[in-house]
């Protein structure tokens, strides 16, 4: 189980990702990435789809990466990562590289390149059982194109593609659960986890990179500019959408659910909704019946989440 | 040292990836391309090579996987047509901007629509412009010895880009002809070792690879890119000779056919140029001067290779497999590109699309002169 410490020591001397990127302040796509990569202990190769991480890191002639780093396209990156996990197996099997020196292929994703564009090419890749670990950090939108609304969009967020106006009150559709659809392909490791409780997405990932087969961690983490909060406030929103139910942390290991963290105290969705401007429009007094309907369908999901569950919390 | 057997394109294909006995294939099933991933597919289930299949869910994630894998360290080839090809097109772009040496196999076949399954060029022409080397084979002997050549050029030190190997769906792919095949412990030992400079599996000298590049950097990458293809047309020629030399079959950037002293002279691409020369030979014994120029390096197009081969003759006629609707169809273009400024007369003729037959006549009615545009096209609209 890695402590803080350890995290922070396994990214002394040569961090796999150096600050000087360009990501936003209050953005916790960096902290999922760092996370991630110091919990891991043997080498990595990291693919990344197209979006805000693989922009504001790579601006040529400079690159904040100090591990191997490929991205290739928007849509792909699972099947960029099959190639280089099969490259290695191959190579292992012809003694080309040593047997006993297992590289992680780790990718990272947005929701885009996730729930959506990216969703085929993941799913072939699940199938296949490539032994790699997908990790999605998901800030429910196309941040990088500035803000247009996702299949990992909430109901009512405002987005530029979805803007909330007289007559509509943002997204008009629920959105999907792609931890659920992920853990439909009968992989051995399936988990949902928050940028800010790094711990729980910790043993996760030693979880995931143990895993016999394909791993997919769906991680929330914020966007200050597309969910409309103060940069300081990054590590509190994410909090919210924790404690309010609205995004619980569980692992599905080999079909078998478990809770790995209850919220002490339960709060309102109202409570995370007013924390964002994309939802600002549904505080009016006339909107008061859409948070209702909102606030029911996360404890329904819950509900059922709960039901199908072995464990309720961490054992 | 050869063996010869009865082979069709596609399985004289899949016996030179045996030989070659790549490290990673990703395939997704398309006519006509398919009884080559399936003819490899159960050489690997036999033992007779030992190369990672990957059955990906689309196209797209074929020419995705190969340039994870390539970029890897692992040698890498695949197969494709048509809609194959067009749906990994945003890939094959990116595979060549990436220096990824993937070795494809194309069994070329018109794109939709309508949907057709059979033989043009219009696939290939879809990616003209991306920067991967394209050879077209004129039978199953030049389909399986291109795909030999085709990793030692896509590996060259001064180009490293994926090469497509392309041999006309049906007519050479379904097409049983004699083939002479190089012993096995022949192949390794010309391919050699796969070499890339930087592979992404060395963690210890890690690599950024397919970064963000801005107005200051994207124009010196392409061009870069553009010199790579450019140096092909000689390390082809130093591949080819060494490939002559184990085998006794020169191949060269194009190949000139009885054209000393033609006055007329057509140029075509892939098995078309079978049956031309069996016509020149008619029209020759007959005291014709008629010759051929058959294009075998597509991409990049050997242009002084042709301005030469074409200086003297009086009319050329290129019969382009592929339209350009609204423009000029791409043979004819690069021809006349290269013949700009040497007096001779050009003209040309669509033919072909979606797999409609060429007749000796047809090429008979060429060299005596025939002037149609389009040529075994029939007058009336189809019927509603």
């Amino acid at each position: 189980m890695s402590r803080l410490k350890t995290l922070v020591r396994n990214q002394n001397g040569v961090p796999p990702l150096r600050g000087g990127h360009s990501l936003c302040q209050g953005c916790g796509v960096p902290l999922v990435v760092r996370t991630v990569l110091g919990t891991i202990k043997s080498p990595v190769v990291v693919v990344n789809a197209t979006g805000c991480l693989e922009v504001a890191t790579t601006r040529y002639p400079t690159t904040a990466w100090n591990v191997p780093w490929l991205h290739v396209a928007f849509e792909n990156a699972a099947a960029v990562a099959s190639g280089v996990e099969s490259a290695q197996r191959a190579l292992r099997r012809r003694h080309a590289l040593p047997a006993d020196e297992e590289v992680a292929v780790v990718v990272f994703a947005g929701d885009g390149g996730t729930y959506d564009i990216g969703l085929q090419a993941l799913s072939g890749a699940l199938e296949r059982g490539h032994r790699f670990l997908f990790v999605c950090y998901d800030n429910e939108a196309y941040m990088n194109t500035g803000v247009q609304r996702s299949g990992a969009t909430p109901f009512g967020a405002s987005t530029t593609t979805s803007p909330a106006g007289l007559e509509s009150w943002g997204k008009a559709q629920q959105r999907k659960d792609m931890t659920a659809i992920a853990v439909a392909h009968h992989i051995p490791y399936v988990a949902q986890a928050a940028a800010t409780h790094w711990h729980d997405l910790s043993v996760k990932v030693e979880r995931a990179v143990a895993a016999p087969g394909p791993a997919f961690l769906n991680v929330l983490t914020d966007c200050p500019v597309g969910w409309g909060h103060e940069p300081r406030l990054f590590a509190k929103v994410i909090d919210t959408a924790v404690d309010c139910l609205f995004w619980p942390l569980y692992e599905v290991v080999d079909g078998h659910y478990r809770l790995t963290s209850v919220p002490p105290e339960t709060v309102p969705v109202k409570d995370w909704l007013a924390l964002q401007t994309r939802f600002a429009h549904l505080l009016r007094p006339e909107n008061a019946g859409v948070v209702d309907g909102i606030q029911m369908r996360v404890e329904e999901d819950w509900e059922a989440l709960v039901d199908r569950c072995d464990e309720l919390v961490a054992a | 040292m050869s063996d010869l057997q009865l082979l069709t394109g596609g399985e004289a294909v899949a016996h030179a990836m045996r030989q070659i006995d790549p490290d990673v294939v990703p395939v997704y099933p398309i006519t006509p391309q398919t009884p080559i991933i399936q003819t490899f597919a159960k050489f690997v289930a036999d033992g007779k090579a030992r190369t990672e299949i990957v059955n990906v869910e689309s196209e797209h994630s074929a020419m995705s996987a190969s340039i994870g894998a390539a970029l890897a360290g692992a040698r890498t080839m695949t197969a494709t047509s048509s809609q194959g090809l067009a749906l990994m097109a945003e890939v094959v772009y990116i595979a060549a901007s990436m220096r990824a040496p993937i070795v494809m196999a194309l069994g070329n076949r018109a794109l939709s629509g309508p949907i057709n399954i059979h033989c043009d060029h219009s696939d290939s022409m879809l990616i003209r412009d991306s920067g991967v080397i394209q050879l077209f084979a004129e039978n199953a002997q030049e389909a399986y010895d291109l795909t030999l050549i085709a990793p030692r050029l896509a590996e060259h030190p001064d180009v490293l880009l994926p090469v497509l190997v392309c041999q006309d769906g049906f007519t050479i792919t379904h097409s049983a002809e004699p083939v002479a095949l190089l012993a096995d412990e022949a192949v390794p030992a010309f391919v050699r070792d796969y070499f890339i400079p930087h592979p992404a599996l060395d963690v210890s000298r890690p690599t950024t690879q397919g970064p963000f590049a801005m107005p200051d950097y994207y124009f010196e990458f392409r061009r870069q890119q553009a010199a790579a293809i450019e140096a092909a047309t000689e390390a082809f020629e130093e591949v080819a000779a060494e490939f002559a030399f184990l085998t006794g079959r020169p191949y060269g950037v194009i190949e000139e056919y009885r054209l000393d002293d033609a006055a007329r002279a057509i140029v075509a691409l892939g098995s078309t140029a079978g049956t031309v020369k069996d016509v020149v030979d008619e029209l020759r014994d007959a005291g014709e001067a008629v010759g051929l120029l058959k294009i075998t390096s597509f991409r990049p197009f050997p242009a002084a290779a042709v301005t030469r081969a074409l200086a003297g003759v009086k009319t050329v006629t290129v019969l382009d497999r592929a339209d350009s609707p609204g423009g000029a169809p791409p043979l004819r273009a690069e021809v006349a590109n290269a013949l700009y400024g040497s007096g001779c007369e050009l003209d040309g003729a669509v033919y072909g699309l979606g797999g409609r037959d060429l007749h000796p006549a047809d090429i008979r009615a060429v060299f005596a002169g025939a002037t149609s545009s389009h040529i075994g096209l029939r007058g009336e609209p189809c019927p509603v």
